[in-house]
C-alpha cells in the first residue's frame, strides 16, 4: 500500500452537510440502487451519516455514493461510484448511487467530454472511499481499544482479528462522521480491487426499462409553462419581423416575445457557441399548443452582414471575432476546398527532407477524403428546465458543461454565482452536443421573463437545423516509396470549415524519415462543434484507409505494414513529440489480428482492419463483410482496446459496441449535413439516415489489453478507427475504394 | 393508415378545439380534454403524466414514442387523440407491474441501454413482436425492429436480449 495525500478535506465535509439539509437530490429522482435482484428492496436507513461530499452512510449499513459527472449514455453513473465503493470497501449490493448536482467546491472537472470523466477523476474518486474507509477504522479502532493497523475491513463490515470484535459501517458510520479526516490515506493495490475490474450493471436500468421520468426532457414542476423557440430558416439570416396576432389568439398560449441569448458585449465562452443571435420565444401551457402557435406565426428574415461578436481571451473584455455574411451552399463550399487543397497550407510539423524524398519515391500515392458537416441528433432533442426569480436560478436538465455554463447563465441573469443552481438529468445522449449549452441560458431568459417555471424544448427540427455540427472535412495525403517498398516520405495536407482536423503529431509521424503536416481552414457562418472523438473521427478513417492502400501498392500484409511502422517509431523514433506509444499501439493491432485469426481467410469474408490512438485510449478493429444481393453485410467486428485498467468490463464492452455501430453508421450512411442557400437540407429522420437495426453488425467481439496502467475512456476511442476498417473492407468486396464518406451515399 | 388520419389532422390544425376523451390507458379510464389534434405521445407526456413514452421525431420515424394499441406497436407521435376510440392503450408504464416482462427482465440481464432515452420505445416494439411471434429469427427481428432507431447504436445488445427473451 503507498501513502497519498487526501484531496478530500473538512471544508468540502461541512459543504456538504449544509447542502444536505437543502434536499440536494432531484425531486424526480428514480434512486438507484445497486441490487441484482430487482426482486429485493433495500431498506432506507432513519439516519445517514456523511463522511465526505462523495459519499453518506446509513444507520442501517447502506451507502449512498455520489455520481458527480454528467451522465450521457457513457455510463459514468455506475464506474464512477464503483471506484468509490472498490476502495471503501463497501458491499455494492448496499450501495445506493445518486446523481450529485453541480458543486465545483467538492467536485473536480464535472464535465462530460473527451473521455475523461474516468481518468481525471480516478485519484479524487478513490481518495473519497478510502478516506471514509480509513475514518470507519479509526472509529472501530477507538470503540475497541485497538489499534487500527488491526482494524481491517471486509464488504461493509470493520474486524477485529485479535479480539473477534465486528461491525457493519452502518454501525460505526456516526462515530466515524466524527473522526478528523485523514492528511494521508492508503489506496489499494490493483490485486486487492473487489469493484473495480468487475462487471456491474448499469444503475439506473431498472429507472429506464419501467419508463421512470430520468430525462431532461421528462422533468416537470408544479405551474411549469411549455416553451420553444422559432430560428432563422438558414445560416446567415436574421430576424426582420414578427406578426404574431394568430399564433397570440391560439389557445393556451401565454406569450410570444424576442430575445437575445447573449448580451453583445458578454465575451462568449467556448461552450456558448450558438448561432443565432436573435430568436422567438413562443410559450404556452402544453407542447402540442405551442407547436402550433410556432406554425402560425409569420416571420420575416432577412440576410445579415458581416458583424462581430466576443469571444473570452486572455484580455478581460474579450477579443472580437467576425461572422461572416452570406448565405453558403454546399456547392460553393465544395468549390473552395478545392481551392485550399490546391495551395500551400501551413507546415505544422516537418521530419527530413519530405521533398527529395517524393522526387526521388520510386512510387507514389496520392489520394484525397472528404466527409461532411455532421448533426450530432442526440435522440433526447435539446431542452432545459428553468425557474428564475430575483432570489435565485434553478435549472434542471441534460448538459455536459454545467461548470462552464453556470458562469455562463450568471453573467446573463445578472444573478452571482452563488445563487446559479444547476441539477443533472440523464442526459438522452451527449455525443458533444450538449457540451454547447445555449439551450440552457435561453430556458433561464424565457422564465426570467416570463417569472414562471418553464421547459424549454427543442422539437427535431429544431434540433437538427440549429447547428453545431461537427465540421466538414478534407485531407489530402502522399506517401513516397522506394525500390525495396519502404515508407520514405509521409505528406498529410488536412483542412475543414472551420477547422482542421489535422494532429500533426499523431502517428505515422516518428513512423517516417521525411515527413510533412500541414493544415488549412475555411471560415463560415454555419456553427459548429465537438461531435464524438471531434477530428479524430475524420482523420482516423482517411488515414487508415490511406495506410491500407499504401500497404497494398508496397505489397505487404496491412497490419504487419503498420506494425512496421510501429517498431520504427519504437526503437528509432523520428523527433521527439510524437503523440503515441507505439508499444500500446502494436499492443492492440497484435491481439485483435490474433483473436480474429487475421491470417485466416474464409470464402465470401472480405475484411478490413484499422487502429487508432486518441483520448489516451489505442482501439484497433478488423470488420468481417459479405456481400448479400449486392448489399454489404457485416458479419462481425472485431474489437481490441487498451483502456489501461477496466472498470467496468460490461459498460466498456457496451461502449466500444455502440461506438463501432456508430462509426459504421455515420461513414456508411449519415448523409451529413449539405446547405442551399444557408437552409439545412434535412430536418428530421425521414431524409436523415441514421444506423439502424438491420444495418448493424451481426456480431461484435471485444478484447481488452491487460495492463496495471491507470484507466482512460472509451465514450470516444472505439469510434474512429471502424470507419478507416469498413472503407479497407468494402475495398476487399468491391475492388472500389471509398473516399468520400458516406460510403453508400 | 393510421398515419394517413394523422397527416390529414395535421392539415387541418389551426381549428383546434377542445373536446373530451375517454382513453383507456394501461387499464384504467382516462379522461382528457384536450384538441382532438393533440397526438397521443403528448396526452400522455403532457396530460397524464405519462413520461416513459418519448418523443424523438414527431414524424414516426425514430420509434421513441412506441405504445401498443389493442397490443400492436404504434407510434403515438402521429396518432391524434381522435383516432384511438376505445383501443386499450398500453405504455411502457403499464407494460408489467415490477418491471418483470419478460422483455424487461432481459434488457437487464442484457444490460441494454447506454442512454437510455429509447429504450422504452424499443422495448414495446420488442414485446409487441414476441407476442406476435414468440420465436423470432434475426431477420424477424430486424424487420420489426428496424424503426426503433438507437442512436447509442445497442444493436447488437437488443437483439440478444430479444432472443434472451424469447427462451424465457
Amino acid at each position: 500500500m503507498k501513502l497519498f495525500k487526501t484531496s478530500i478535506g473538512r471544508r468540502s465535509f461541512m459543504k456538504t452537510s449544509v447542502m444536505a439539509g437543502g434536499g440536494f437530490m432531484l425531486s424526480f429522482s428514480w434512486l438507484a440502487s445497486c441490487i441484482s435482484d430487482p426482486e429485493k428492496v433495500l431498506e432506507m436507513p432513519k439516519e445517514w451519516f456523511e463522511l465526505n461530499g462523495y459519499l453518506k452512510i446509513g444507520d442501517n449499513g447502506v451507502i449512498t455514493i455520489i455520481s458527480p459527472n454528467p451522465e450521457i449514455g457513457q455510463n459514468v453513473k455506475t464506474s464512477m461510484p464503483m471506484i468509490v465503493a472498490d476502495e471503501l470497501d463497501a458491499d455494492w449490493e448496499s450501495v445506493i448511487v445518486e446523481q450529485g448536482p453541480l458543486n465545483t467546491d467538492i467536485f473536480t472537472r464535472q464535465l462530460a467530454g473527451g473521455s475523461q470523466s474516468i481518468r481525471q477523476g480516478w485519484q479524487s474518486l478513490r481518495m473519497a472511499g478510502a478516506t471514509a474507509r480509513r475514518m470507519l477504522r479509526e472509529a472501530a479502532a477507538k470503540a475497541w481499544q485497538v489499534s487500527v493497523d488491526e482494524v481491517t475491513t471486509e464488504a461493509g463490515k470493520l474486524l477485529h482479528k485479535g479480539s473477534g470484535k465486528s461491525a457493519s459501517y452502518g454501525e460505526m458510520a456516526s462515530a466515524a462522521s466524527k473522526i478528523t479526516v485523514p492528511a494521508e490515506v492508503e489506496l489499494k493495490s490493483i490485486e486487492e480491487f473487489k469493484i473495480i475490474g468487475t462487471p456491474r450493471k448499469n444503475v439506473d436500468g431498472l429507472g429506464i426499462i419501467t419508463g421512470k421520468p430520468l430525462f431532461g426532457l421528462d422533468y416537470t414542476r408544479e405551474g411549469m409553462l411549455i416553451a420553444m423557440i422559432v430560428h432563422p430558416p438558414a445560416f446567415g439570416k436574421k430576424l426582420k419581423s414578427v406578426d404574431d396576432s394568430n399564433a397570440r389568439s391560439l389557445p393556451g398560449i401565454k406569450d410570444i416575445f424576442t430575445f437575445k441569448t447573449y448580451n453583445e458585449d458578454y465575451p462568449r465562452q467556448w461552450s456558448d457557441t450558438s448561432s443565432f443571435t436573435e430568436l422567438v420565444a413562443v410559450v404556452g401551457n402544453s407542447t402540442w399548443e405551442v407547436m402550433n402557435a410556432k406554425k402560425a406565426l409569420k416571420l420575416e428574415w432577412e440576410a445579415f452582414e458581416e458583424h462581430t461578436i466576443i469571444e473570452e481571451s486572455d484580455v478581460e473584455e474579450g477579443t472580437p471575432i467576425t461572422i461572416q455574411g452570406g448565405l453558403e451552399s454546399s456547392d460553393k463550399h465544395a468549390e473552395l476546398i478545392a481551392k485550399y487543397v490546391a495551395e500551400p497550407g501551413r507546415i505544422a510539423r516537418k521530419d527530413g527532407d519530405p521533398e527529395a524524398a517524393f522526387k526521388q519515391a520510386t512510387k507514389v500515392i496520392e489520394r484525397q477524403y472528404y466527409t461532411p458537416f455532421h448533426p450530432h441528433n442526440t435522440l433526447e432533442p435539446l431542452n432545459f428546465f428553468a425557474h428564475v426569480t430575483s432570489e435565485k436560478a434553478e435549472l434542471v436538465g441534460p448538459i455536459q458543461t454545467p461548470e462552464y455554463m453556470e458562469k455562463t447563465v450568471s453573467a446573463r441573469l445578472g444573478l452571482p454565482l452563488e445563487k446559479i443552481d444547476i441539477q443533472m438529468t440523464r442526459a438522452g445522449g451527449g455525443f458533444g452536443r450538449k457540451l454547447y449549452g445555449h439551450f440552457l441560458v435561453e430556458a433561464a431568459v424565457i422564465s426570467q421573463k416570463m417569472n414562471a417555471p418553464v421547459k424549454l424544448i427543442y422539437t427535431r427540427e429544431d434540433d437538427m437545423t440549429t447547428g453545431v455540427y461537427s465540421p466538414a472535412f478534407h485531407a489530402l495525403y502522399r506517401a513516397a516509396l522506394d525500390e525495396n517498398n519502404n515508407l520514405i516520405g509521409f505528406h498529410v495536407k488536412a483542412g475543414g470549415i472551420p477547422d482542421s482536423p489535422l494532429y500533426a503529431n499523431r502517428f505515422p509521424a516518428g513512423a517516417v524519415e521525411n515527413y510533412l503536416a500541414e493544415s488549412w481552414s475555411i471560415n463560415t457562418n454555419i456553427s459548429t462543434g465537438a461531435f464524438r472523438a471531434p477530428r479524430s473521427n475524420f482523420i482516423a478513417s482517411a488515414e487508415q484507409s490511406f495506410l491500407d492502400e499504401v500497404a497494398e501498392a508496397a505489397g505487404k500484409d496491412p497490419i504487419d505494414f503498420r506494425l512496421e511502422l510501429f517498431e520504427r517509431a519504437k526503437t528509432n523514433p523520428v523527433g521527439d513529440r510524437n503523440d503515441y506509444d507505439a508499444k500500446r499501439y502494436a499492443g492492440v493491432l497484435e491481439l485483435v489480428k490474433e483473436k480474429a485469426k487475421w491470417t485466416d481467410s474464409k470464402p465470401g469474408v472480405h475484411r478490413g482492419v484499422a487502429a487508432y490512438y486518441c483520448h489516451n485510449s489505442y482501439v484497433a478493429q478488423i470488420v468481417d463483410l459479405e456481400m448479400q444481393n449486392g448489399k454489404p453485410v457485416i458479419q462481425k467486428v472485431h474489437c481490441a482496446a487498451d483502456c489501461g485498467i477496466v472498470v467496468n468490463p460490461l459498460a466498456a464492452t457496451n461502449l466500444i459496441e455502440g461506438g463501432t455501430v456508430d462509426g459504421i453508421g455515420h461513414a456508411m450512411y449519415s448523409s451529413g449535413m449539405t446547405f442551399s442557400e444557408g437552409k439545412p437540407d434535412h430536418n428530421n429522420f425521414n431524409t436523415y439516415r441514421l444506423i439502424r437495426h438491420s444495418e448493424a453488425p451481426k456480431a461484435i467481439d471485444v478484447y481488452f489489453v491487460e495492463n496495471d496502467i491507470d484507466p482512460t475512456g472509451l465514450g470516444e476511442p472505439p469510434f474512429p478507427p471502424v470507419m478507416g476498417a469498413l472503407a479497407n473492407a468494402l475495398y476487399k468486396a468491391t475492388n472500389k475504394r471509398f473516399y468520400n464518406q458516406p460510403y453508400l451515399g | 393508415m393510421v398515419n394517413l388520419i394523422a397527416y390529414f389532422y395535421h392539415q387541418t390544425s389551426d381549428l383546434a378545439t377542445m373536446a373530451q376523451f375517454n382513453l383507456s390507458i394501461n387499464g384504467k379510464q382516462r379522461q382528457v380534454d384536450v384538441d382532438p389534434n393533440t397526438p397521443l405521445l403528448w396526452v400522455l407526456r403532457d396530460h397524464l403524466n405519462l413520461l416513459g413514452t418519448k418523443y424523438g421525431c414527431g414524424v414516426a420515424m425514430c420509434g421513441a414514442c412506441t405504445v401498443h394499441l389493442n397490443g400492436i406497436a404504434m407510434r403515438s407521435c402521429t396518432l391524434p387523440v381522435s383516432a384511438v376510440g376505445n383501443q386499450e392503450v398500453t405504455t411502457i408504464e403499464g407494460l408489467s407491474e415490477k418491471g418483470d416482462h419478460p422483455i424487461q427482465k432481459a434488457w437487464l440481464e442484457i444490460d441494454v441501454p447506454q442512454c437510455g432515452y429509447c429504450q422504452a420505445g424499443q422495448i414495446m416494439s420488442a414485446a409487441a413482436l414476441l407476442k406476435a411471434n414468440p420465436n423470432p429469427s434475426d431477420e424477424e427481428i430486424e424487420s420489426a425492429m428496424n424503426g426503433n432507431i438507437c442512436r447509442c447504436a445497442t444493436y447488437t445488445r437488443i437483439k440478444k436480449a430479444i432472443k434472451k427473451a424469447a427462451t424465457y
